[in-house]
């Protein structure tokens, strides 16, 4: 299989690779000084740099290591995670245009979540290790439905129907949780409303835990089938005429992406464009490419998100705006963008 | 040409190429049928609720009003707004789809999923939010800028690019301005601490409309309605395909500016007084069309028909179907909307590329 792929990159195109991702992380470290810097409680970087050496107050050490900190680490993990899971969304479905709010999966895990939430009061602790596993069986639920609505035996999964439905799907889920929110108490609403509008919960380590192994585990699995992605790219013939088992394949992948979308979504609530945008910048970057592709689109993902959430920190201060929703502000008018360029 | 009623025409792009006839008996039986059908519809409507009433009190409430009777207060005050907002409300929404899948010649096109009912949301946000005093019809007025807004928004995109308005492109479009100003609206929602207030509106808050209300918003959707009638010639030929209209001598971009605007009084009118309801705007007119043809002279009014009777059932409905409480009908009507859309989108492979 492998003689059929692309050839090995030469030299200065590698090199070219490493020093985009080396980029990409000291950008990451510019702005987690930069978002220290920002918002309610502020420390410079020099400040930052004593804490961390170990010679903070007692107070810097409380403001960097159990507020930040633990925000800052999730908002990066969501973001890597989105943008892993758009990545094979759209090496899957062969649609620049797919992710995982498109297919409707965020809606499906979204609503998992509010389920549980209407019946189980949602500040008690018990449910933070709960969540992504409902958020995982609500998102996994939703693709095996969207999946079964657009395969068809005789031409397979035409990725335009798979983004209709998906769509379709999301829309009508989106009535649901909307019935359902309706039901709750103020106070519980209000819990709900913000965290479909996908604010990252933070503020403590136990839900980096709870999200760590997720991405830990799938991310590396993503990378480690970069080739059969690569090759899926060249249309189902031809991965078929490799040799390749492309339904099982397929199958993998899609719930490696449904695993990384419905993990972060418990954690995030409802957040878009992430794994729509962040694909798209690794491909302009690099190129096609899953190999190098992949870990720059999670990078992308993860300076995006940290991006938009001191944005939601800084701009109306000391009132908090979701990060989804800056997300989706910043989002769009680059989808609308990629959307009127886009000849498909 | 469309002077003719029985003239042969191209059906639109969502039935293929075959020649269709348009069928003014139909029509014509749908129009004697449905109002009927209106007619009852509003008479169970105004009986049926939390405390049932029987029609010859309903009769009486109509004719011989007398106001010391609670039944009679509950009947002239809130049933019967209620069962005209339903019946107004799903004119709007049935007639601005009808028009919109014309003039694109999107069998997909609807208020709800191209983001039009998400714009009107964020003027009612911001109304809410910067001036929670004001009269309806400057709330309405914040409905319509949204709603044009959206409309902007999305036929702009759809425009610029190269191979027009596809009905993916429209679709994703849609999806992605709805997703913005619901967005939007969110976080003003959030920010003021509203968000119970309007997701109640969001629900689809038909309960709440008032004699005010609908004395306000009557006027402009008489007006865009008849407006919708004057243009039905001009659609019928757009749907055809803009070349050919032009071909045939017609402005095509006043026509598209008029039905635009027709569009967004439609939706914004019908959103700011109940919500936005969805999928009314996209099963309705294909229902039409599949019954009548393909002459918008024919589609509009029977359209307008049939999108009263969809809502003002689907009304009933949500009061009986979990009585005491209320279903939002809005989530009532997505159950038979995702699956006609799915239908649509599964129907016709390729086309929709």
């Amino acid at each position: 299989m492998n003689r059929f792929l692309p050839l090995p990159p030469d030299k200065p195109r590698r090199s070219r690779d490493v020093s985009i991702l080396i980029l990409l992380a000291a950008l990451i470290v510019i702005l987690f000084l930069v978002s220290m810097n920002t918002g309610f409680m502020r420390l410079s970087p020099l400040e930052v740099l004593h804490t961390l050496s170990g010679n903070g107050t007692r107070q810097q050490q409380l403001i960097l290591f159990d507020f930040r900190l633990p925000r800052i680490v999730i908002s990066l993990l969501i973001g890597a995670g989105f943008a892993v899971a758009g990545s094979i969304l759209q090496g899957l479905s062969r649609n620049a245009l797919a992710e995982p709010s498109t297919l409707g999966i965020n809606a499906g895990a979204g609503f998992a979540v509010l389920i549980f939430i209407s019946f189980v009061p949602a500040t008690t602790a018990a449910p933070i290790f709960v969540l992504p596993l409902l958020a995982l069986a609500g998102a996994s639920l939703t693709a095996a439905l969207v999946y079964f609505l657009s395969y068809r035996r005789a031409d397979g999964l035409s990725p335009t129907r798979l983004i209709l439905i998906g769509i379709a799907v999301g829309a009508g889920i989106y009535a649901f949780q909307l019935i359902l929110s309706l039901r709750l108490d103020p106070q519980n609403y209000q819990f709900v409303a913000i965290w479909l509008a996908g604010k990252i919960w933070g503020g403590d380590w136990r839900f980096v835990l709870a999200l760590l192994p997720w991405i830990m585990i799938f991310v590396p699995f993503a990378c480690y089938k970069a080739r059969v992605l690569n090759v899926l790219n060249l249309g189902d013939e031809t991965s078929k005429g490799l040799g390749m088992p492309l339904e099982r394949e397929r199958l993998l992948l899609l719930a490696t992406a449904v695993a990384l979308a419905g993990a972060c979504v418990s954690v995030s609530g409802g957040i878009g464009f992430v794994g729509l945008i962040a694909p798209h910048l690794a491909r302009r970057l690099v190129g096609p490419r899953h190999q190098i592709m992949l870990p720059v689109a999670a990078l992308s993902g993860a300076l995006l998100l940290l991006t938009a959430d001191t944005i939601g920190r800084w701009i109306l201060q000391p009132a908090e705006i979701p990060t989804g929703i800056v997300v989706a502000i910043i989002g769009a008018p680059y989808f609308l963008y990629l959307l009127a360029k886009s000849k498909a | 040409m469309a002077s003719s009623t029985h003239s042969t025409l191209q059906a639109p792009s969502d039935e293929g190429n075959t020649p269709v006839q348009s069928r003014p008996v139909a029509a014509a039986a749908i129009l004697v049928l449905g109002i009927a059908a209106i007619l009852f519809g509003l008479m169970v409507s105004v009986s049926v609720g939390a405390a049932d009433i029987r029609l010859a009190t309903v009769w009486e409430a109509v004719f011989r009003f007398n106001p010391e009777l609670p039944q009679h207060q509950v009947i002239r005050e809130l049933r019967i707004p209620r069962a005209a907002a339903g019946a107004l409300v799903g004119a709007c929404f049935a007639v601005a789809g009808a028009i919109m899948q014309g003039m694109t010649r999107n069998p997909l096109a609807d208020s709800g999923l191209l983001g039009l009912n998400a714009g009107a949301g964020v003027g009612l946000a911001l109304a809410f939010a910067f001036a929670p005093s004001l009269s309806f019809t400057y709330i309405m007025m914040y409905c319509f800028i949204g709603a044009a807004v959206a409309s902007l928004l999305v036929f702009g995109i759809g425009s610029l690019s190269h191979s027009g308005l596809t009905p993916l492109r429209l679709t994703l479009a849609g999806a992605a301005v709805s997703a913005m100003l619901l967005a939007v609206s969110q976080g003003i929602a959030i920010l003021y601490s509203l968000s119970q207030d309007i997701a109640f509106w969001m629900a689809g808050g038909i309960g709440g409309a008032s004699w005010k209300q609908l004395r306000i918003m009557f006027p402009w959707v008489a007006a865009a309605l008849i407006g919708s009638l004057i243009l039905s010639r001009s659609i019928t030929l757009l749907s055809l395909g803009r070349d050919v209209a032009a071909g045939l001598g017609q402005r095509t971009r006043l026509v598209q500016t008029a039905g635009m605007i027709i569009v967004v009084i439609l939706a914004g009118a019908a959103v700011s007084t109940v919500g936005p309801i969805a999928f009314v705007g996209l099963m309705v007119p294909h229902i039409t069309r599949y019954l009548v043809g393909v002459d918008y002279r024919w589609i509009i009014p029977c359209s307008a028909v049939l999108g009263s009777i969809l809502v003002l059932f689907a009304d009933i409905a949500a009061r009986m179907i979990n009585a005491p409480y209320e279903t939002p009908i809005g989530a009532l009507i997505a159950v038979l909307g995702v699956p006609f859309f799915i239908y649509l989108a599964g129907k016709r492979k390729g086309e929709l590329q």
